[in-house]
């Protein structure tokens, strides 16, 4: 890894990011304004996606804890904001077995800080359980977060008084089908996750995956910096969750099932582990991949060939698409690579030298 | 709980555990030989009962002999899902592997509903095993004891392959160093092959009497006993056959215990053996009969 202190090479880049930013907000003031619903929905969808992976991705790519247990951070995520941003009215119509409990019953919050509040509640249960199951490595710190997910899909299922039980919650406010909020809150969990990375305590996260006792030895922390990776992984995994209670409208413990988790996992490797860049750009790949997938199962002929009807065919086919990227690209699409300002205009000079070369 | 609901659920929980430890074995050997959670296995257990259901439905063979041919052919299955997906991942990065097999658990499970439909199919169960009998207060099935003796017989059988035998040993070799045993002219593809065939069908046993037990079958019920298993595989020491025997019992009794024990609480039934596991996990954080990793500084 090269420092360049080039000034001239540094306002460049600070263009070049302010640039990029605008075009970005104009692409998304254009497409809430002019694609269709169905559009919108698959590209907030995508968004989602990017929360969830980024955040996976700090958790197990950069500092290596195997955790199978994002279903259940989102779960308590999506069940915070819909308690929060539910109308009282509707709070009346859902709860008719058993009455809400306190202080749900009382407060209507604005999407914002109710989604603020889910990420702090995923951050909190994160805590909980990460200061007693972070000790286990590998394969069984997988299975125990992945126990831990279940158990609280389990006891969201069996508490009526606040999930409302197996019925779960419907007719959340749909603010999240909005890209500002999705792909505004994906930005958000990027910056956060490489500020962190790229920072002390970015490397003290990679040693901690390359070699817990060498790290030990060499004076980093090894619960302080597990213990924050993981927490601030499932905030945004809460935040994640609760935007997507909010797109979908509808929730119940079924829904935070651990394929979620798999899906997400799905998404972080065949991005690449450790590459941002890798699990934003697969999300959307992956996101957009399963709805053109759609068409394949609704029926189709080609001249004499004719293919009814199969549901289901889409997964399967997604499925094999699946196996052989992992087993044409077992790094990952990315590697452990990232976009750049500085990859990009060194990649620019290196074209610009060999033409002089020749030219020369 | 009087000693005949006692004795009963005991029963119970012997058959619960016995199915639990067959799959767990599938787990286990596969995760000692290749470290590898082979996150198929739950569909491959889905597929042994849809076997037997269209070897038994299709041909109308005797029971006995569709039980038979339904096994091969799942074992089969398992040995095509380690050649296609898994072999040429041998080198690469663990993780990679992984998600191949959560590729392989997605594509088995949706052919399956493509395949098989999406509706739960009734289970052939012949009379002899829903006969029942009293014996004092209690009512037993007949499939109350024979799936713990058939569970118990193909456990020996294991037992004696992997700890009598020329395979086993191989077996047990690989797991120890994969290359060092390859140097010594085990031929490490072959014995991968094996694990996987003799896993699988354990599995498909296992997915035929879990189907005699509750005898309707659909494409997702591999799910919940697979994650079970595998939770028990880990709670005996991921990679220890005797763990996964061990961990499977304990599993199905504790579970059967609990819900009988505490009616209040069923619902929870399935958060139950997670918790087990964790509380395990943390007194002894490769399980109960795992191998202790010391890292050498």
């Amino acid at each position: 890894m090269q420092i360049q202190h080039d000034p001239r090479r540094a306002r460049l880049k600070l263009i070049l990011t302010l640039l990029s930013l605008a075009l970005s907000a104009l692409a998304i003031w254009w497409a809430n304004n002019n694609l269709s619903s169905y559009y919108l929905r698959i590209l907030n969808l995508a968004g989602i996606n990017a929360i969830l992976a980024v955040s996976m991705n700090l958790i197990f790519g950069f500092t290596g804890l195997f955790s199978l247990g994002h279903a259940g951070f989102m779960a308590v995520g999506a069940y915070t904001c819909a308690l929060l941003t539910l109308p009282m009215r509707s709070k009346q119509t859902i709860f008719l077995l058993a009455p809400l409990a306190w202080p749900f019953n009382a407060v209507t919050l604005p999407p914002f800080p109710a989604v603020l509040l889910a990420g702090l509640a995923a951050a909190v249960m994160a805590y909980l359980i990460g200061l007693p199951v972070l000790r286990l490595r590998g394969d069984y710190l997988g299975i125990a977060t992945l126990g831990f997910a279940e158990i609280i899909r389990v006891v969201a299922n069996n508490i009526p008084t606040i999930t409302n039980g197996a019925l779960g919650l419907k007719g959340i406010p749909s603010f999240a089908n909005n890209l500002w909020w999705t792909w505004g809150w994906a930005a958000a969990t990027v910056w956060v996750t490489s500020r962190l990375v790229n920072s002390v305590y970015g490397r003290s996260l990679l040693a901690v995956k390359e070699d817990e006792v060498a790290a030990e030895i060499m004076g980093v922390n090894l619960t302080y910096h597990k213990i924050l990776s993981y927490v601030i992984g499932s905030a945004f995994a809460g935040v994640g969750g609760a935007l997507m209670g909010s797109l979908v409208t509808a929730i119940n413990p079924k829904t935070f099932g651990f394929m979620l988790t798999f899906n997400i996992l799905i998404i972080v490797v065949a991005g690449g582990l450790g590459s941002i860049t890798g699990s934003v750009i697969t999300s959307v790949i992956y996101t957009v991949l399963l709805e053109a997938l759609r068409p394949i199962e609704s029926g189709w002929s080609i001249g004499p060939l004719h293919v009814p009807e199969i549901p289901g065919l889409r997964m399967v086919v997604f499925a094999l698409v699946l196996l052989v990227i992992i087993l044409f690209y077992q790094r990952g699409l990315f590697g452990g690579r990232e976009f750049t300002w500085d990859g990009v205009l060194d990649w620019i000079d290196r074209k610009r030298n060999r033409k002089q070369e020749v030219a020369g | 709980m009087t000693w005949a609901v006692f004795a009963q659920n005991l029963v119970n929980g012997l058959s619960l555990g016995s199915l639990y430890a067959l799959v767990a074995i599938g787990y286990t050997m596969v995760y000692g030989i290749l470290r590898l959670i082979n996150f198929a296995h739950s569909n491959i257990f889905m597929l042994g009962a849809y076997m037997l259901f269209y070897a038994d439905l299709m041909f109308r063979l005797p029971w006995w002999l569709s039980f038979v041919i339904a096994v091969i052919v799942t074992a089969i299955m398992g040995v095509i899902v380690e050649r296609a997906a898994y072999r040429p991942l041998r080198q690469a990065p663990r993780i990679s592997a992984l998600i191949s097999a959560i590729g392989v658990a997605y594509f088995i499970e949706n052919l399956g509903l493509v395949v098989f439909g999406g509706r739960p199919k009734p289970f052939p169960v012949p009379a002899f095993f829903s006969k029942s009998y009293q014996l004092g207060s209690v009512y037993m099935a007949n499939i109350a004891w024979v799936v713990p003796l058939l569970s118990g017989i193909l456990l020996f059988g294991l037992m004696v392959l992997v700890y009598r035998t020329k395979v086993g040993l191989a077996m047990r070799a690989i797991s120890h160093d994969m290359e060092t045993s390859s140097l010594m002219s085990v031929d490490v593809d072959r014995i991968v092959a094996i694990t996987f065939g003799v896993g699988s069908a354990l599995a498909a046993a296992g997915g035929i009497m879990w189907g005699l037990k509750y005898p309707q079958i659909n494409p997702l019920m591999g799910t919940v006993p697979g994650l079970k298993a595998f939770t028990a595989a880990v709670l005996g020491g991921i990679g220890s056959i005797p763990g996964a025997m061990i961990g499977g019992m304990l599993l199905g009794m504790l579970e059967i215990m609990l819900v009988a024990s505490m009616p209040a609480l069923s619902g929870f039934r399935d958060a139950f053996a997670f918790l087990v596991l964790i509380v395990i996990l943390l007194a002894r954080p490769s399980g109960l009969m795992g191998r202790e990793y010391r890292e050498k500084v």
